[in-house]
C-alpha cells in the first residue's frame, strides 16, 4: 500500500503517538483493563462489597453442573443457529433485489435500511405492540385472512421463533448494504459471458455470483454470529427472558447471576465461556469459508 | 424478472419492511380507549397528539431527552476527534509496534460488550463513574472501527502532500489540522454518523452504568417504562415515535455517507 517511506523526521515516533494516546488511553483503560480483570474476577469469589477470595478454577466447575448455564446457553445456540442463517438469506436477497441500478432504487434501499439504524429497544417496543395476542394488528390481520391467532410471546417455541424473526427485520437492511457491495464489485463482463456460454439465472448465480460473494458471506456470517450472542435488547423489552425461561439468553444469565445475585466472579467466569464459544465459532467460520475458496 | 415485476416485488417488500414502523406512528396518535378496540382501526377515528403531551406533561422525558441529546452530541464530537487522530497515526506514519497496536484493536472488535460488562461496572465504580453522564460518554468513544475506516481512507491521501506541508515547516498538529482532516472530510462524516446512531441507540452502557432515573437516557428510559408492571401504550407509543424521529432525519440527510461506510467497512473487512 504505502508507496514511499516518510522522512526521517525528530517527530516521527513522538508525533505519532501522541496521536494515537487519546483513544489508546481511553481504549486501554475501557477495554483492555476490563478485559483482564474479567480473567482474574473468574477465579475468585467476587462480590460488590466484601473481599474477593481466591478459589481457583471453582467458578468453572460449579458452571459446568450450573442448569441454569446450560439452558441458557441451549436458547442461546437455538437463537443463533435460526437467525443466522435465515440472515443471511434474506439480507442477500435484499441485495439481489436492489444492486442493479433502476431508477429510484436508491429509496428503495434506504427504506430496507431504515429499521436497522433504529435501535433494539425501539424495535423491540414496536414489535411487542404489534405481536399482542389480544390486540395485536398481527394476530387480527391472521384470523381476518381466515387463520388461527398465535401465541407468538407466550409460548416456548414461539417466543424464540418471534424474536428470530424480528431479529432478521431488524439487522437485514444492515447486511444487505454489504451484500450490495459485494455485488455491485463483480464485473459486468462475467453476466454477460455467462449468458453467452448459455447459463440459466440459476447456474449464473450458484456458479458465478455466490463463490464471487464468498468475502462478503464470510463477514455477514461473522458479524450476525457475534451480533447474535450478544442478543440483549430486544429480549429485555419484549418478552423478558420468559415464557418462563424459554428466552433467556447467556448474556442475561450473565447479567442476573452478577447484578441480582452479586456473584461477580462466577459471571465473569461465564463470560469467559461464552466468549470462547464465540471466538471458536468466528474461527470455524473462517476455516469453512477460506476452505472452500482453496478448493476451487 | 422484468422491470414492472421488479418494482412490484420492491414495493411489496418496502411496504412488509415499513408497515411496522407506520403502525407504531399511526398507533401513537390513537385516544387510549381507540388502542385496545377490536377489530384495530387502520386510521384513527380521532386522532389526536393527547397520548405526546400528557407524557411530556407528567413524565420526565424532556429531561431525559436533553440528557440523550447531550450524550450524543458530546460523545460523537470525542468520537470524530480521538478515532481520525488515531487512524492518522497508523496510516501516515512507520513506528515500532505500529501494526501490531492496529491489529490488536481490530482483533478487540470480536470481544462484545455484554462479555465484559461485569468488570467494567467495577472499574467505573472505582474511579468514580457510576451514575455520570461521562461514564457513558467517554468509555466506550475509542471504537476500533471508527480508527479502522479513517485509517483506511488516509491510506489514500499521497504522502507528497505531507511532506510538502513539513518542508514548509508545518507542525504535525498543523498538518492533521489544516490538511488530513479536511481531505478526510467524507470519511469523517461517516465516522461522525455513525458515532451518533451508536451513541443515541446506545442502551447497554447507561444500562449499566445510570442508575438514578434524572440521569436515563430515551432508551434507557423506554425500556424501564416496559418493565412496569402496567404498560400505558399510549405514551410509550408516543415516545417511541419521538425517540425514533432524529434518527430518521439524520438517516435522511446523511444517508449517503451511511451507505459510503457500510459498504467500505464490509469489504474490506
Amino acid at each position: 500500500m504505502r508507496k514511499k517511506k516518510l522522512k526521517g523526521n525528530f517527530n516521527q515516533t513522538l508525533a505519532p503517538l501522541l496521536f494515537l494516546s487519546p483513544n489508546i488511553i481511553i481504549f486501554g483503560l475501557f477495554i483492555v483493563v476490563p478485559a483482564i480483570l474479567g480473567l482474574r474476577m473468574s477465579l475468585y469469589q467476587w462480590s460488590i462489597l466484601g473481599e474477593p477470595v481466591f478459589i481457583g478454577l471453582k467458578n468453572f466447575t460449579e458452571l459446568f453442573g450450573d442448569s441454569m448455564f446450560w439452558l441458557t446457553l441451549k436458547n442461546t445456540l437455538i437463537y443463533v443457529f435460526l437467525a443466522v442463517p435465515l440472515l443471511l438469506v434474506v439480507s442477500l436477497l435484499l441485495g439481489l433485489l436492489t444492486a442493479h441500478r433502476l431508477p429510484g432504487i436508491g429509496i428503495f434501499r434506504a427504506l430496507y435500511y431504515v429499521p436497522a439504524m433504529l435501535s433494539l429497544i425501539i424495535v423491540g417496543i414496536s414489535w411487542r405492540w404489534i405481536l399482542g395476542e389480544e390486540m395485536g394488528i398481527l394476530n387480527y390481520l391472521l384470523k381476518a385472512a381466515g387463520g388461527m391467532p398465535v401465541h407468538w410471546l407466550t409460548t416456548d417455541t414461539m417466543a424464540k421463533l418471534s424474536l428470530v424473526l424480528v431479529t432478521v427485520w431488524a439487522t437485514a437492511g444492515f447486511y444487505m448494504v454489504m451484500f450490495i457491495a459485494g455485488l455491485q464489485a463483480i464485473p459486468d463482463d462475467l453476466y454477460a459471458a455467462a449468458s453467452i456460454d448459455g447459463a440459466n439465472k440459476w447456474q449464473t448465480f450458484f456458479r458465478i455470483i455466490l463463490p464471487l460473494l464468498r468475502p462478503t458471506v464470510l463477514v455477514v456470517l461473522v458479524l450476525s454470529t457475534i451480533n447474535a450472542f450478544k442478543a440483549f435488547e430486544l429480549i429485555f423489552v419484549m418478552t423478558g427472558g420468559g415464557p418462563g425461561y424459554a428466552t433467556k439468553f447467556q448474556v442475561q444469565n450473565i447479567y442476573l447471576v452478577a447484578f441480582e445475585q452479586d456473584r461477580m466472579g462466577y459471571a465473569a467466569a461465564n463470560s469467559i465461556i461464552l466468549l470462547a464459544i464465540i471466538g471458536l465459532l468466528t474461527m470455524i467460520q473462517f476455516r469453512m469459508t477460506r476452505g472452500e475458496l482453496a478448493g476451487e | 424478472m422484468n422491470r414492472i415485476s421488479r418494482y412490484i416485488v420492491l414495493i411489496i417488500v418496502a411496504y412488509l419492511i415499513i408497515f411496522p414502523l407506520l403502525w407504531i406512528v399511526v398507533s401513537s396518535f390513537k385516544p387510549q380507549r381507540e388502542l385496545f378496540i377490536y377489530p384495530p382501526k387502520l386510521l384513527p377515528m380521532r386522532p389526536t397528539i393527547q397520548n405526546y403531551i400528557e407524557s411530556l406533561k407528567y413524565g420526565d422525558w424532556l429531561l431525559y431527552f436533553r440528557n440523550t441529546c447531550f450524550v450524543a452530541v458530546v460523545r460523537t464530537v470525542l468520537m470524530v476527534v480521538i478515532n481520525t487522530m488515531a487512524g492518522y497515526a497508523l496510516s501516515k506514519f512507520i513506528f515500532r509496534g505500529r501494526d501490531a497496536i492496529f491489529y490488536s484493536m481490530i482483533a478487540t472488535l470480536m470481544i462484545p460488550l455484554q462479555v465484559i460488562m461485569v468488570p467494567i461496572f467495577l472499574l467505573l465504580k472505582s474511579l468514580g463513574m457510576l451514575n455520570t453522564l461521562w461514564g457513558i460518554i467517554i468509555p466506550p468513544s475509542a471504537t476500533p472501527t471508527g480508527v479502522f475506516l479513517t485509517r483506511q481512507y488516509m491510506l489514500s491521501i499521497p504522502n507528497s502532500m505531507i511532506e510538502a506541508a513539513r518542508i514548509d515547516g508545518g507542525g504535525e498538529w498543523f498538518i492533521f489540522r489544516r490538511i488530513i482532516f479536511p481531505l478526510s472530510q467524507p470519511i469523517v462524516a461517516t465516522v461522525g454518523i455513525f458515532s451518533f446512531m451508536w451513541s443515541w441507540n446506545d442502551f447497554l452502557w447507561p444500562f449499566i452504568v445510570i442508575s438514578t432515573s434524572k440521569l436515563n437516557t430515551l432508551q434507557l428510559a423506554l425500556a424501564n417504562f416496559v418493565g412496569q408492571y402496567q404498560i400505558n401504550w399510549g405514551s410509550l407509543l408516543a415516545m417511541t415515535v419521538i425517540t425514533m424521529i432524529p434518527m430518521i432525519v439524520v438517516f435522511i440527510l446523511f444517508q449517503r455517507s451511511f451507505i459510503r461506510g457500510m459498504t467500505a467497512g464490509g469489504v474490506k473487512f
